[in-house]
């Protein structure tokens, strides 16, 4: 029998796993945001989960609105890359300190 | 007799966990947009275990089938420079990995089978073959959820403008008609009178 408990511990080190990409891929602005999709995939199952096991529908959705809100993340974020390429040609996170100088 | 649900359950998770670990740390972009698209499947398939089969398949639909292939194609249309986009990862290693760690720890402590397990919890509902997770869906989302509803489908159509209004671009050589112009122009800027003496017939 899989307990609650064993969806939530995946959805945890899901959310780790992400965590540590955001660390470590710090030059590379569209990893960071696939780690975060990545995130908000954990947070998703963990509504999922116990949406099922406590038998209340308000949980998915939940998941439901969170996957509109991402998706519309993803396009604009995105375009917002492209603009970004093409207005300083190169999407390095250490060369965009336009603001620092 | 075992059921198969646990095994099923421990292989999509394995699955799951391999392909985001190789999301955050293959080399190239694309690789790494088609591990998450290997984590999103598992995870739909997943959430098929849960009963909640509308969202596995929006899962799939919407992720897989739109958001990925937004990724796959902004990443193949920059240009990236490979080498220096995986500089620090191994600088970075110890305080990431540390931090993470030290956040699973905590959401163990928190989300372990004391917390949350069976005895806690109870057996889920095992619905009948007949159920429809859509129709349960769509009934709690047209009625107690339709006013978050309609502000979802507004915050698409902004999405929507707000992308093509970013990266769209008027390209200087090209010709376009302007309205505005069209319609304040006056006789004087396409008529011209010209005057002059008559002319005998030769």
């Amino acid at each position: 029998m899989i307990e609650l408990s064993d969806f939530l511990i995946l959805g945890a080190i899901l959310f780790c796993i992400s965590l540590a990409g955001i660390f470590l891929n710090r030059k590379n602005i569209i990893i960071i945001l696939m780690a975060i999709e990545l995130m908000l995939l954990a947070v998703n199952m963990n509504f999922v989960a116990f949406s099922h096991y406590l038998g209340n529908i308000d949980g998915q959705i939940f998941v439901f609105f969170i996957l509109t809100v991402a998706a519309a993340e993803a396009a604009i974020g995105l375009a917002i890359l492209i603009l970004l390429f093409r207005t300083k040609r190169t999407i390095n996170v250490d060369r965009l300190d336009a603001l620092k100088h | 007799m075992m059921s198969i649900e646990p095994v099923l359950f421990y292989i999509f998770s394995t699955i799951l966990v391999i392909a985001a670990a190789a999301v955050v740390t293959v080399r190239n972009p694309v690789y790494a947009a088609l591990c998450l698209v290997l984590a999103f499947f598992t995870c739909a398939a997943i959430w098929l275990m849960l009963e909640a089969e509308f969202l596995a398949l929006v899962l799939i639909l919407v992720y897989v089938g739109a958001v990925m292939v937004l990724f796959l194609f902004v990443i193949m249309m920059l240009d990236i420079n490979l080498a220096r986009s995986k500089e620090g990862f191994i600088k970075y290693l110890p305080a990431g990995g540390f931090v993470a760690l030290l956040i699973f720890i905590e959401m163990c402590i928190v989300l372990g089978p004391e917390n949350f397990g069976i005895e806690v919890t109870g057996e889920p509902l095992k619905h009948a073959a007949d159920y429809s997770n859509t129709k349960e869906l769509g009934v709690t989302l047209y009625t107690q959820y339709v006013y978050p509803f309609e502000i979802a489908g507004a915050l698409l159509l902004l999405a929507i403008v707000a992308a093509i209004a970013l990266t769209m671009r008027k390209r200087p050589d090209s010709k376009y008609q302007d309205p505005a112009m069209q319609v304040a122009v006056r006789r004087e800027d396409r008529v011209r009178i010209v005057k002059m003496a008559t002319e005998k017939k030769q």
